[in-house]
């Protein structure tokens, strides 16, 4: 004998219960009007844009602030790409058994992340100048005469010694056990390195480098300091022309615009990689 | 060699006491922001952790804003936007031209700044309490206050110090910043420096070495202060 073990009778479908309101507390009320603030300020850019429009004005900056967005991105993602690549040496002199080559590469990693971008791009800048003659003699003059090379050059330094503090780190953080794995496996050295260690230790990097790449986009503004036309020097010169601080919101919103949306490409390809690795 | 420790030797010729001026105009920038940026990140990220969700938008566009704007154009949003508005504000009383001070419009900026990352410092640092914490003061009958006070902080300075001199050693440096709105710090000093003696190596380097040491002693004295604050942890 079969028994049913369905039951017989079911429940008529219930609406869900009803929820409790929530209250107008001191929270909700600041919460409410910050927010509210934020859309207002958004609001006020917008209506201040389409009311006041003025066709000539647009005409004749848009275009360049959209240029100086572009000399951004391009100097960015240059100086981060050659930034990689000497950092690359620097990480090997930091993790060096010899201590005289380990210590010149603590001293690069010291003195950059220990200064300020800024003074770092005038002591290339105006410092180039004075050694014009040995410049000119090794035929780099053409090079330091450039502000906007100069830019180029400051942020590669400097990024190669954050960057290779971040790779230091994720090299360090790959466990022992790995290597000596790879060791009883008999895997010769440079093996080990290539298909054990750094893909994993990259794993550890992404997060880092992608707020390295963010405080790039972010530090590149200084580059308008000693006149390079990125975004903010074509925004400092549409202001000095114009006095219409509309312009510095426009290059606040372009500037926001473009670290976000990076933010959203890094996540997404940090999910994917590190896939394997979540619970 | 000689030539130059005469250009940084103090007194009339040398321009030793003035970056010594400009040197102590960034330390004072520095520490006027700190207390402004720790407790406006502080109060961001109660915000942010708060069952309101409203809060928590406010505060996370908040920090999405001053994360993702550079510095320097904060810089210059407060001090020219600052200067516009305090001027259609008083023009509505009198006719008198006024002028928003570099070392105010520096401050704000930095202190806006900071407080969007401290607050990312504290929010993790909230995060790594364990619930159980709250919910022992609150089983004690501890007003919400009291519990904030003498359970949730001292943990979490233990917690948010390592993250948050690191904050301090960037702030430190951003504060050069200043020099492009010529408020007259250790980098606007050296420029001026540099331009009487068309020495700018020389110069410019001083100005990063002292820099250097602003950092390397921070730093000393923060992992001093990280050790202390962990002194009752097991090793």
């Amino acid at each position: 004998m079969r028994t049913a073990y369905v039951s017989e009778r079911m429940l008529k479908p219930q609406p869900a219960p009803l929820q409790k309101a929530r209250g107008w507390g001191a929270a909700r009320i600041g919460g409410t009007l910050g927010t509210a603030f934020w859309a207002l300020i958004g609001l006020a850019i917008l209506v201040n844009f389409i009311i006041g429009y003025d066709h000539d004005f647009v005409a004749r900056y848009a275009p360049r602030m959209l240029g100086g967005l572009w000399t951004t991105v391009w100097i960015v993602a240059v100086s981060l790409v050659l930034g990689a690549l000497l950092s690359m040496l620097i990480t090997a002199a930091r993790l060096s058994q010899n201590r005289a080559v380990a210590g010149i590469g603590f001293a690069y990693v010291t003195f950059f992340r220990g200064t300020p971008l800024l003074a770092q791009v005038f002591l290339v800048y105006y410092g180039s100048g004075e050694f014009r003659a040995f410049f000119e003699a090794i035929g780099l003059w053409w090079f330091f005469r450039e502000a906007i090379y100069c830019a180029l050059f400051t942020f590669t330094l400097n990024t190669a010694a954050y960057q290779a503090e971040i790779y230091r780190g994720a090299i360090q953080s790959v466990p022992d056990t790995q290597r000596e794995a790879g060791w009883a496996l008999g895997l010769p050295r440079k093996v080990i390195f290539r298909q054990i260690i750094a893909p994993q230790a990259m794993t550890i990097a992404l997060r880092p480098l992608g707020n390295e790449i963010i405080i790039m986009i972010k530090g590149s503004a200084i580059a308008s300091v000693i006149t390079v036309f990125d975004l903010m020097g074509e925004t400092r010169l549409a202001f000095s022309r114009s006095f219409d601080f509309q312009v510095y919101l426009w290059a606040a919103l372009m500037y926001l615009a473009l670290v976000e949306t990076l933010r959203r490409i890094w996540d997404a390809l940090e999910t994917r990689l590190t896939h394997h690795l979540e619970r | 060699m000689a030539e130059s420790l005469a250009l940084l030797s103090f007194g009339e010729t040398g321009w030793g006491d003035e970056l010594a001026a400009g040197a102590w105009l960034t330390i004072r920038l520095a520490l006027a922001t700190l207390p402004f940026g720790l407790v406006l990140g502080f109060l961001i990220a109660l915000a942010k952790v708060s069952g309101e969700p409203a809060l928590r938008r406010g505060a996370n566009i908040y920090t999405t804003i001053f994360r993702g704007v550079p510095e320097l154009l904060t810089l210059f949003i407060v001090y020219y936007g600052g200067q516009i508005a305090l001027q259609a504000f008083i023009g509505l009383f009198t006719d008198t031209y006024v002028e928003v001070s570099g070392f105010v419009a520096g401050m704000i900026a930095l202190a806006l700044v900071f407080s969007a990352f401290s607050s990312e410092v504290f929010v993790a640092a909230l995060k790594a309490i364990p619930k159980g914490q709250g919910e022992a003061a609150w089983a004690l009958g501890m007003s919400r206050r009291a519990t904030l006070q003498s359970v949730i902080l001292p943990q979490l300075i233990r917690l948010a110090l390592p993250g948050l001199s690191n904050l301090w050693l960037i702030l430190l440096k951003e504060t050069a910043l200043v020099s492009v709105i010529a408020l007259d710090d250790l980098l606007r000093r050296t420029s001026v420096a540099v331009g009487n003696t068309k020495e700018p190596f020389l110069f410019y380097m001083v100005a990063c070495l002292i820099y250097l040491a602003f950092s390397l002693i921070s730093a000393f004295g923060l992992g001093k202060v990280e050790r202390w604050t962990r002194r009752g942890e097991a090793r």
